[in-house]
């Protein structure tokens, strides 16, 4: 601590200049913040998906429907201890803006297999009796203000028999995911019952959207998988099975390659800031080259000067990853990247933030500190 | 006196692109302890280069130097610059202080390599400095200090670790009369009431005069006598 006035002597010593690397280092590390914050996230939903969960949609495209009929096949697969069919539109309510999902879903089993989400028995049990009822989630709720016993008007562009294309639907339950909270997409969701929607809509009538299996053992997610997928081989509604694991990453892949992205991008920024920095290091060696010839004649090792000049750099990247990292994590949340939900920045990201500032202290800091360690005092003194 | 400084037939080459030149020709030199020792010649004498030699920043060709009982030359870096925090207090032309840092913290600087808490450097600090004549501008930075100033703050810096000897390098080159006057009149002070041992690099006979000894180089050859007293 006591050669703490030195070294930071030494680091303002140009002030604008070291000012300018510092905003340049913290701005490289909002942005690492944010785009780690990002990746780190998803990284999340994806790890929470779960391993018991299989999703069944058509191998053609994701939008091709299947017969309700493979339900009891599928049921039959070893293995297999639960299968939720469901049909699945993009509703909005009053305003076209206002969109969100609706699933058409047998409510048993949809408690059944979703068992993340928590709705009170009761309301589950005013879910099966209503056939216009509707579990709504959380966060949809929240959103619109829906209460339970509100009437509510879907707009969708799936057509009904009568004619329109409005779904009027009667609140009876709101359920919520206690682990995932917003980041669980459910919870911006509506679930109806599957006979009301299926008896009123014009096409696709007996089709589903997709099942999702529930399976015993994990470890047998593959062989089930096939075996599903075998029983629909070569027919016109051939399937495809993944885990939710998959199916996740997949989802999540539509919105591009996000840990590509971010590490190009961040190759691209760091290697830039290592010239910077690296830069900015040297030249300010450079200049005080007759000070450390000084400090060396007072005393001063080779050794402690090396130290000095590292801790120097270390200074300068850690005060502005400080700085950075504080400005990601006083943002991130304001992002509201998934589902809404305003989630803090997870502390693995900062945790990284700081290793590599750390990287781009040694990086930027080891040639200066390298060539004022071999200063040859004497030359120095004599500006040679 | 005992003699705090020896040098035995010392040579000092360098060498420039492909040729060598030899600084310092065999060279045998002795200075006692509260010595005031001027070195005298003109440029390119070897005056610096035997300071040099003297304070440990260099090593000798050929020879000994032996500086308060240590035969420096044999010294590995690291040592001798250890031995150089805690023996030799340097003084430049052009002072050489820490734009970035006040009064105080420049004389600080070699106690930050002893073991001294922060109030016994503050202390040590306060003491020299008032010795010097600066005890009121301790906070202020080299460049809101005059030249002379400067010049009393880089004393205070090489004298705060109490070395055994204090080289100084052309102390009032940069200076005006009166106040290359004022600095040296502090050197002999010191010399005589502190009794420090003073070496002097200096061109300026007027600068030569305030030492208790002067010695002439020339062409890296005493020219009056081996460490003989000048008249």
């Amino acid at each position: 601590m006591k050669f703490l006035p030195l070294i930071w002597a030494g680091l303002w010593r140009k002030r604008a200049r070291t000012l300018f690397t510092l905003l340049s280092i913290a701005t490289a590390l909002l942005l690492f913040g944010l785009m780690q914050g990002v990746s780190a996230t998803f990284d999340r939903v994806v790890e929470q998906a779960n391993l018991n969960r299989l999703h069944v949609r058509s191998r053609v495209t994701v939008t091709a429907p299947l017969p309700i009929a493979d339900l009891a096949q599928i049921e039959r697969v070893p293995g297999v201890t639960g299968v939720l069919y469901y049909s699945q539109f993009g509703a909005y309510y009053r305003d076209p803006k206002n969109s969100f999902v609706a699933i058409a879903a047998d409510p048993a089993r949809a408690v059944d297999i979703y068992r993340e989400l928590v709705m009170p028995e009761s309301q589950l049990e005013a879910l099966k009796r209503t056939r216009t009822g509707a579990a709504v989630g959380a966060k949809l709720a929240q959103r619109y203000g829906w209460r339970i016993g509100d009437r509510i008007p879907l707009q969708s562009s799936v057509a009904k028999r009568d004619g329109t294309k409005d779904w009027v639907v009667d609140v009876v339950g709101i359920y919520d995911d206690p682990v995932l909270g917003d980041l669980d997409l459910l919870t911006s969701a509506i679930f109806l019952n599957y006979p009301f929607f299926d008896e009123a809509r014009v096409l696709d009538r007996g089709m589903v959207d997709g099942f999702v299996v529930r399976i015993a053992n994990p470890e047998q997610a593959a062989a089930v998988s096939a075996s599903i997928d075998s029983l629909f081989a070569n027919s016109p509604g051939e399937t495809e099975t993944r885990s939710e694991r998959e199916y996740a990453e997949s989802r999540l892949r539509q919105v591009g390659d996000i840990n590509l992205f971010v590490e190009a991008i961040m190759g691209a920024v760091f290697f830039t800031l290592l010239l910077l920095t690296g830069n900015t290091m040297m030249q300010s060696v450079r200049e005080r080259i007759p000070e450390f010839a000084v400090l060396k004649t007072l005393g001063f090792t080779d050794g402690g000067l090396f130290a000095l000049v590292m801790a120097e750099s270390a200074l300068l990247s850690l005060a502005a990853a400080a700085l950075g990292m504080a400005a990601a994590a006083g943002t991130y949340p304001q992002l509201a990247l998934i589902n809404g939900a305003r989630t803090a920045m997870p502390p693995i990201v900062i945790a990284w933030g700081i290793a590599a500032a750390l990287v781009l202290a040694l990086a930027s800091g080891l040639p200066p500190a390298w060539r004022v360690k071999r200063l040859e005092v004497v030359d120095a003194l004599a500006g040679r | 006196m005992s003699e705090v400084v020896a040098l035995r037939h010392v040579t000092k080459r360098y060498r420039r692109g492909k040729t060598t030149v030899e600084v310092i020709h065999g060279l045998d030199l002795g200075i006692e302890a509260g010595e005031f020792l001027a070195l005298m010649g003109p440029s390119g004498s070897g005056k610096t280069t035997l300071l040099n030699l003297i304070g440990g920043l260099d090593r000798p060709n050929e020879g000994e130097v032996i500086v308060a009982g240590e035969r420096i030359d044999r010294l590995p870096g690291g040592d001798l610059a250890k031995w150089r925090a805690r023996h030799v207090g340097f003084i430049f032309q052009l002072y050489n202080l820490m734009p970035m840092l006040s009064a105080e913290r420049n004389v600080e600087l070699p106690l930050l390599l002893t073991h001294l808490t922060r109030a016994q450097r503050r202390a040590h600090v306060q003491t020299v400095l008032e010795l010097v004549g600066l005890g009121h501008r301790g906070q202020h930075r080299p460049a809101e200090l005059s030249g002379g100033e400067q010049q009393r703050v880089a004393i205070a810096r090489a004298l705060v670790g109490d070395p055994t000897l204090i080289v100084c390098d052309e102390p009032t080159g940069d200076l005006d009369r009166e106040t290359a006057g004022e600095i040296l009149s502090l050197l002999q002070i010191l010399n005589r009431e502190q009794k420090k041992t003073i070496i002097m690099v200096t061109h300026d006979p007027e600068a030569a005069k305030y030492a208790s000894r002067r010695l002439h180089l020339d062409k890296g050859l005493l020219v009056d006598g081996h460490g003989s007293t000048a008249a």
